[in-house]
Parts: C-alpha cells; structure tokens; sequence
C-alpha cells in the first residue's frame, strides 16, 4: 500500500472511532474541516508513525504543521528513508 | 522491661507442633526442632544488643536468621537480594549497623564491621536461646531511585493484622508467597507461617514458574499470596491447573476485578482477597468480597489499631502497624503531625466503594491532563482475551503526550488481534473521557515486573 494510502486508511480508521464525519478527502481538504481535534491527531501521527517508522513533525524542528491534507500525506511521503 | 512482655518468633516455635516445615527448591528445614539448632556461627551471647544486616543469597536462610536473632539483638536489617551493594555503607551507618550475618563472609572481611557471623546449613545444635528484647526489624522501602529509605518497624506491628484475623480454621495453613520475604509483602507471610502455627514454601530466584508451581503443589500449599502481576503471571502461563490452594491474596499493586475474576476461576475452591498494606503504613485492610476497590465504611473510625481518611484523593492511615520512624538521616518525617501517613495511593469514591485510581507519583500528563496509568490499564484488563496491560505516555508533536498501550493477550487470541484491539478501544470509549484513551495499542509477549513483583513502570 502507498504512503497515501496508507495514511488515508489511518485517517478513516480514527474517524469512525472519533465518531468523526470526514467529507471526501482531497488534497485541498483544509486539516480544520476534517472534524479532526488535536488528540485526533496526535493518535494519527502516533499510528503512522509505528506503521511507517517515521513521524515527519518530530524530526525536523522547524517544520510547519500542514494545512492541507495533500500537504499532510506529503510530509509522510518526502520523509528521505 | 522483663521477657514476659516481650515476644518474639521463638515464642511461636517449639517442639508440640510436629511436621512443620519451611523450604525452598533445594532443602527442606523442619521447624519443629529449631528451637534447639543454629544456622549461625556466633558463640552464645555474641548477638545480644548487636545491631544486625541480614545478607544473605537466600530466602531459607534470611528466614532461619530472623528466628533466631528476634528477641536478642537490637535491631535487624534486612537486605532484599537485589539490593544495589552501592548502597550498603550509606545503609551501614544510618542503621548503625556493627554485625552482618552472611552467607559470604569473604566479602565483608573488610568493610570494618565488628562482627562478621556466617550463616549455612547444615543446622548444628545449641542451646535454645531465650527472649532478651524487643528487637527492631528494619525494611528498606522499594519503588525508589537511590538508596532506599529504611523503615522501623516492631514484631508487635508487623503482626498486628495477623493477630486480628486470628488462626485460620482447619489443619495448619502450609503459606507461600511469590515475595521475598525480605520486601514487606514476603515478610507478612513469613510472619503468618510462623504465629500461625502453619508451615512455609520460599519461592526461589531463577527457578521457571512451572516448576515453582508444582513443588507449591507437591508441598501442599493451602494459602498463597503475590502481587497481582505475580498472579497475572501465573494465570497465562498454564500452570495453575493441578495447583488448588484454600486461600489466594494479592497485594502490592491494585487489584482489579479481572485479575480477581481471573484467580476465582481457575482456583473454584479458594477464597480470594486482596489486601492493602505498605511497608510505612503496614497492613490497612483486606478484602474478601470478589470486588475490586473496598467499602467506604471502612475509610473513618478506628478499626482494629486502623484509621483511615482520605485527603486531596489521597489514602491516609494511622495505624497500630504503622512502622514507628525513617532510621538515620536520610528518612524525613514518616507521619503527618496526627499521626497519618500518606500512603500516595489515590483513591475515588463511587457509590458506597472506594477504587484505586494509581499513585500520586505515577500520573502521566495528556496535554495538561492527569492520567493515572492504572485506571486505563483496570478498563483494558476486562476483555476477556486481555492477561495484563501497561499504559503510559508517548510523547507527541501535536499535544505534548498521548496515552499508548502495550496488552499481553491470552493463548490463542493473536488471530482476533484486529477485533480485540477494536473491542478493547471500544471499551475505553465507553469508560474512559478521551484524553485517556489508548492511542495506539501495541500487542507484546511480555512486560516488564521489578524484583518486587510489580509491573515496571519506567516512565512513571
């Protein structure tokens, strides 16, 4: 399964135990409109981090939480192996 | 004060009860002719008034130690067998220790004690010795980081919840304990052996736990008592069947109503009870209903030497068992100006019963939020595929910490691990606020247990 994919199972798989309503997932989907809190989050980075062994948002300091979910799944997807 | 008032173990030791014994894998002691043996090479009155360390390898001979210098030294220490050796002289000189008895006299030639004494079997006879004092036994607490604190405490203390219960009904109980009994736990069933009449299996370090179970078995055990991890230990490894004890006691950590629920099933015909007991505070209370947590009648008036209250969610007790004082420098105040020690086990009131919620010291914190690890790990434990689970913290870059989990599952369940994890989430939805939801559940085959038979909480 593809980083992407993976990332939107996650998401899914969090919202129906968030009992979270998630509309279409588009790369333009801004983070806010998702329904997702913060600890909703922080599971989600929490779970791809133990499924893909990175988490983006620690290893670089400077790095801006994203926006978008595109911008998100391209954080996960630009993390160098 | 004259030996009349005074008493000591030699008092609960003679030759009219035949067939006691007290064993670990490798020997087996009779404790019916004791009175008149020696596992010490000490000349008679070379003890007296002395104030004595306890280090010796194992359990047997810690035991046979503490009968005889009860009642004829000043004080004993005990030393618990995974003791830091770092720590010694700083335990040496707060305890003015002058004497050690050891089974390794090579090692203490020149630490500069006064007396080294060697202990060893075989036993060699002597002349009973007779009660001079009141000796003071003296624990070291566990849980800590750096040297431990040492309590105080008196045989009356220790035994104050023994003589309570009073004998146990029937044929002499044959105790054991998954303890050391150099740890307060142990001691209070090393104690319950000895007053009671009854006889005594040591657990011995390294032996595998199926092996452990069936010499309890092969020996006849009828009482028995562990932490609840010790039990949850037991009950996934398959060994309990063939092993039917009269009476099950947990202590030490909380126990919750799965573990109390799992240990009433696979021993039908034994009693369950969880007791509450520190090594400051002694023992407060034990219960016996099948429940987890225990009846707020018992928090107010003074029960057998026992009060209790709770302040700022916090068990505070006064107690007749209460160890006396911290020994040397390092110990602080033990009781508040009243009396009371704060035990720093946090409890709820829910309904007409008070529940464990965790340490004071042990709260994990989600995003500014206290989470008592143990009240998450109570929920998870109810699946019935679940054994034993320990929450903790994970840090985030999103909300500073999140709850995560690790779960050890029963035999065969590892094909349904995707539902159980479900389920097990659904469960802590459904019980938990939020914050402290597990999230991520991690599935293990083992977690860690201290020396002291609790679950090891590293980042606690």
């Amino acid at each position: 399964m593809s980083v992407r994919l993976r990332v939107i199972a996650a998401m899914k798989q969090i919202a129906e135990e968030q009992q979270v309503k998630l509309p279409p997932l588009t790369d333009e989907l801004s983070l806010h409109e998702t329904g997702f809190d913060s600890l909703a989050f922080a599971i989600l980075v929490a779970r791809l981090e133990d499924d893909l062994g990175i988490d983006p948002f620690t290893i670089s300091e400077d790095a801006a939480f994203p926006l978008t979910v595109g911008d998100f799944v391209r954080a996960y997807e630009n993390v160098p192996a | 004060m004259s030996p009349r008032d005074v008493f000591a173990l030699r008092d609960y030791l003679g030759p009219q009860l035949k067939g006691r014994t007290f064993s670990d894998a490798r020997h087996v002691v009779s404790l019916t002719d004791i009175l008149s043996q020696t596992c010490l090479d000490a000349r008679p009155g070379e003890l007296s008034g002395r104030s004595v360390l306890v280090s010796v390898t194992g359990q047997l001979m810690a035991g046979l130690a503490m009968i005889e210098v009860d009642g004829i030294v000043r004080r004993m220490l005990l030393c618990p067998p995974d003791l830091n050796p770092d720590y010694l002289s700083a335990l040496i000189e707060d305890a003015e220790i002058d004497t050690v008895i050891t089974d390794q006299p090579e090692r203490w030639s020149d630490v500069g004690l006064a007396r080294v004494v060697t202990a060893g079997l075989p036993l060699t006879a002597t002349a009973p010795a007779q009660t001079e004092c009141a000796s003071e036994w003296l624990m070291l607490t566990s849980g800590t980081s750096g040297v431990p604190k040492i309590v105080g405490h008196t045989l009356e203390g220790l035994c104050g919840a023994i003589v309570a219960d009073g004998p146990a009904r029937g044929t002499p109980p044959v105790w054991a304990t998954f303890y050391d009994i150099r740890r307060y736990g142990g001691l209070q069933i090393f104690l319950r052996a000895i007053i009671g009449g009854g006889s005594m299996v040591l657990s011995q370090s390294g032996e595998v736990l199926a092996d452990h179970v069936a010499r309890l078995a092969a020996r006849g055990v009828t009482h028995i008592s562990g932490t609840p991890s010790h039990w949850r230990k037991l009950l996934m490894s398959g060994s309990a069947a063939g092993f039917a004890p009269r009476y099950v006691r947990l202590s030490g950590e909380i126990s919750d109503q799965a573990v109390l629920d799992g240990l009433a099933q696979a021993f039908p015909n034994a009693s369950v009870g969880h007791a509450y007991a520190s090594t400051e505070a002694g023992v407060g209370f034990a219960v016996n209903d099948g429940r987890e947590g225990f009846p707020a009648s018992l928090v107010g008036p003074n029960k057998n030497g026992v009060e209790m209250k709770v302040v700022d969610g916090s068990l505070r007790i006064r107690s007749t068992r209460a160890a006396h004082a911290y020994i040397g420098k390092r110990g602080g105040t033990l009781t508040d100006a009243e009396g009371f020690v704060d035990s720093g086990d946090m409890v709820e009131l829910r309904g007409d019963r008070y529940y464990f919620v965790g340490r004071r010291g042990g709260i994990i914190n989600i995003g500014g939020l206290k989470v008592h690890p143990e009240e998450i790990e109570a929920v998870i434990n109810r699946h019935a595929n679940v054994r034993m689970s320990r929450a903790k913290s994970r840090r985030s870059p999103i909300t500073g910490s999140i709850v995560v989990a690790d779960v050890i599952l029963t035999d065969g369940s590892a094909e349904r691990a995707k539902e159980i994890r479900e389920e097990i989430l659904a469960n802590c939805r459904a019980s938990l606020a939020s914050h402290k939801v597990p999230a991520v559940i991690r599935f293990v085959e083992a977690l860690d247990v201290t020396p002291a038979g609790k679950l090891a909480r590293s980042d606690a």
